[in-house]
């Protein structure tokens, strides 16, 4: 039998429900996905003191069941579908004491659910601060439920909310609120009738809701559609009329209920902040100090922990070789899986670092303030206030920032963010460009104190972030959005983070990236290796052929290697694929091995300078920069005898870095963050053409 | 009068709303008619508006502060 008692948090934003979440669950819980929505679907386990279990589930927090979003059709999904997996048994709507009539509002809709409600009453500390005073005992017997004043930041009687779900009635017991039937007479009786529902209030949520409800067959929701046209069912204005009527019930509640003695304090000292945080110039000044320390953090700080991991991962390779017998497994385990897994966990640093600045930002209620004050730049472009710090973000990594721009709430908006964020040169472009400026711009110095590199590596930045806003201002028109775009948003009081959540939030964000994303870049990271490491056999056998020939003999083994190596990358899969790509690229100015080199990119953009090593047979590895310039710098094409690095083809070059989607990390990551794999192709597509044309263009013009 | 028409630091009623769809979204949120409003400061590039309502800040649009009409 399973006792296990399934309890779903329900309530506005800004009311705690995710700090009451996690001082319940700690560090019991799970984040997974809710099926067909970006939404988290954050699952844990709490002891009762009955000493049965209980799965309590943090619904997205949300001010009526009626969604603004495509997201929030979850919370009523959730509640109304007794087949969901995600049912509840309890709901513990979860208000804002200081705040208690909007508060109601949700509640009165869910308590007509019929659901088993608890009221957790949180904020109790403000309410008091501010001098509401609040008859608990009243309001609980005219609403008929239970509820339980707590305070989550300061686990103020959070035992007793657990003994109130332990013991809680198996029935619903609160009172009826608004007269439902009253809403749409007819329609809701005989939607009822032909769809077999108990109760009023749930049909007339169908009504309402039947186009976007994933448990309706399309037979019900188009029956229900004739049904509206048949009683001239008017969803706008019955909802108006639904929401005048709970806050008249709500307004009557709390008339004798609630008493507020003086002016909010919090309130006034947040305003005295805000009056210097969106201030005209000290508002922007702070906000791009947060900005660059976020960049910095990401860039600066994830330096150390990567190189640690990297060299980790060196060593383990080395050990592997030397403990375990040379051969076909022990190349696939070492060169296949283990360089894939440490270009998954390379991540972490930069996912840990972003994130944690994300959530002080979310958790202080800073990020609201700035959605604020760049609402009107961004959505020019069609981006959100809130974009600006993935894009920022994405000039150190695009992955965690792509994974960042979830706390965008509108739909439209955080896909043109996610699919613009990778044309922000990251810092894996940094070598490449690196290398190429120091290949063809001079080190030279204008007007003394001008680099002529520097302004070469600037130039590229800012292109791309100039192409970023381009894309997205186009992307405006070409999406089309999925709910209408509402920017009214709560401006929370200003608040100290909670460090736990933060580590929760930074410790969750790297386990989804790993799970998740860290599947799908191991497994490319395979196939890569094996089409650098195998080729046609006919090719690979003639090749071994040639270096038991008597003129190689007389070389000494390392220099032996180094050739032997450039040539099996030039026979293999990846080489072959280069090769028949030369066509295509010609015209780009690049030849077959910066054709292998594009396609082994692919791993990652730094793995450019590696393959360039390996196919000029470099001596060591890619890490000997000044090798593999000289190497790449005397490189002539074999036919003309021309220079291959020239100005034109190392700008146009440049140009395709800073444009193609060379980075399966990124793709995984999209795919994770869109749940489909339609989003990942089109970005894919749109930047290869991008990078293409680009290039194209470049090297024609300079050539 | 519209909200949308209001100086930071002047303050109004709400009468009525002229756009059905927003009027239940801004209802949900607090914005009910007979509420007091008080703009507290604008965006520092002039658009959206903050306002404190029923006992908190929104912030929204002046679009969207047009479509409630003040007594």
């Amino acid at each position: 039998m399973n006792d296990e008692l399934k309890v779903a948090l329900v309530g506005n934003p800004n009311t705690g429900k995710s700090t009451l979440f996690n001082v319940l669950t700690g560090l019991h819980q799970k984040v997974g996905n809710f099926p067909g929505v970006t939404v988290d679907k954050k699952i844990g386990y709490c002891k009762l003191p009955d000493g049965r279990s209980a799965q309590i589930i943090d619904l997205p927090g949300t001010y009526s069941l009626y969604p603004k979003s495509k997201d929030e059709t979850i919370v009523f999904e959730v509640l109304a579908d007794k087949s969901n997996p995600a049912h509840p048994d309890i709901v513990v709507i979860v208000a804002d004491a200081s705040n208690l009539k909007r508060n109601l509002l949700l509640y009165t809709q869910v308590a007509d659910l019929k659901i088993p409600v608890i009221i957790a009453l949180n904020m109790m500390d403000v309410a008091r601060k501010n001098g509401t005073d609040i008859n608990i005992d009243d309001l609980a017997v005219k609403l008929g439920v239970r509820i339980v004043p707590i305070s989550a930041r300061q686990d103020e009687n959070v035992k007793e909310l657990k003994e109130a779900i332990a013991y809680s009635s198996v029935l619903a017991l609160q009172e009826d609120t608004i007269e439902v039937e009253a809403l749409a007479p007819g329609l809701i009786g005989k939607i009822k009738e032909e769809l077999q529902i108990d109760l009023p209030y749930t049909a007339l949520q169908l009504a309402h809701q039947h186009e976007n409800l994933r448990f309706l067959t399309p037979q019900q929701s188009d029956r229900i559609e004739e049904l509206e046209q048949e009683f001239s069912f008017h969803s706008s204005k019955a909802q108006a009329a639904e929401t005048i009527a709970r806050y008249n019930f709500i307004n009557d509640v709390l008339f004798d209920t609630v008493k507020h003695k003086s002016q909010a304090y919090e309130e006034t000292i947040s305003n005295r902040i805000d009056k210097i945080l969106t201030h005209k110039v000290w508002g922007f000044i702070i906000f791009f100090g947060v900005l660059f320390a976020i960049f910095q953090g990401i860039f600066a700080w994830s330096e150390y922990p990567m190189s640690l991991i990297e060299q980790l991962f060196v060593w383990l390779a080395d050990t592997a070789h030397s403990i375990l017998p040379a051969g076909v497994f022990t190349d696939l385990l070492v060169d296949g899986v283990l360089a894939g897994l440490s270009g998954v966990l390379v991540f972490i640093p930069q996912i840990a670092i972003l994130f944690a600045f994300i959530s002080v930002l979310e958790d202080t209620g800073y990020m609201a303030r700035v959605t604020f004050m760049m609402d009107k730049i961004m959505r020019k472009v069609g981006l959100n206030g809130k974009s600006v710090v993935p894009m920022i973000g994405g000039l150190a990594c695009a992955v965690p920032s792509i994974m960042s721009a979830r706390n965008i709430e509108n739909w439209k908006d955080r896909m043109i963010t996610i699919m613009v964020t990778p044309l922000i040169s990251c810092s894996a472009r940094l070598p490449v460009y690196t290398i190429l400026i120091s290949l063809v711009v001079p080190e030279k110095r204008v007007w003394g104190f001008i680099n002529m590199q520097g302004i070469a590596l600037m130039s590229l930045y800012i292109l791309s972030i100039v192409s970023a806003i381009v894309v997205a201002w186009v992307m405006k028109s070409l999406i089309k959005a999925r709910d209408r775009g509402y920017f009214i948003m709560e401006l929370p009081v200003y608040r100290l983070p909670r460090w736990g959540n933060v580590g929760l939030t930074v410790f969750q964000k790297v386990k989804a990236f790993l799970f998740e994303a860290g599947k799908i870049i191991i497994a490319i990271s395979i196939i890569l290796w094996v089409m650098a490491s195998y080729g046609p056999p006919a090719k690979q056998a003639a090749a071994e052929q040639k270096y038991k020939s008597a003129e190689y003999q007389s070389y000494s083994p390392e220099k032996l290697k180094l050739i032997k190596d450039a040539d099996k990358l030039e026979n293999s899969y990846a080489g072959v694929l280069g090769k028949a790509i030369e066509p295509a690229i010609k015209p780009l100015g690049y030849d077959w091995k910066i054709g292998i080199a594009l396609i082994t990119s692919f791993a990652a953009r730094e793995v450019f300078v590696g393959t360039m090593a390996t196919i000029y047979s470099v001596n060591g590895d890619g890490s000997n920069n000044e090798s593999v310039r000289e190497k790449m710098q005397s490189a002539r094409n074999p036919e003309t005898g021309e220079p291959v690095f020239t100005v034109a083809t190392s700008f146009s070059l440049m140009i395709f870095y800073l444009f193609a989607m060379q980075c399966m990390s990124t793709l995984a990551i999209v795919y994770r963050e869109t749940k489909s794999i339609k989003w990942p192709l089109m970005q894919f597509a749109y930047m290869s053409v991008l990078a293409y044309l680009a290039s194209l263009i470049v090297f024609q013009v300079l050539k | 009068m519209k909200l949308s028409q209001l100086e930071p630091g002047q303050s109004g009623v709400i009468k009525e709303f002229t756009d059905l769809d927003m009027s239940v979204k801004l209802m949900e949120m607090g914005c009910l008619p007979g509420e007091p409003i008080v703009v507290e400061r604008l965006a520092p590039l002039g658009d959206p508006m903050a306002i404190t309502v029923s006992g908190y800040q929104l912030s929204l649009r002046k679009r969207e502060a047009s479509t409630i009409i003040l007594q």
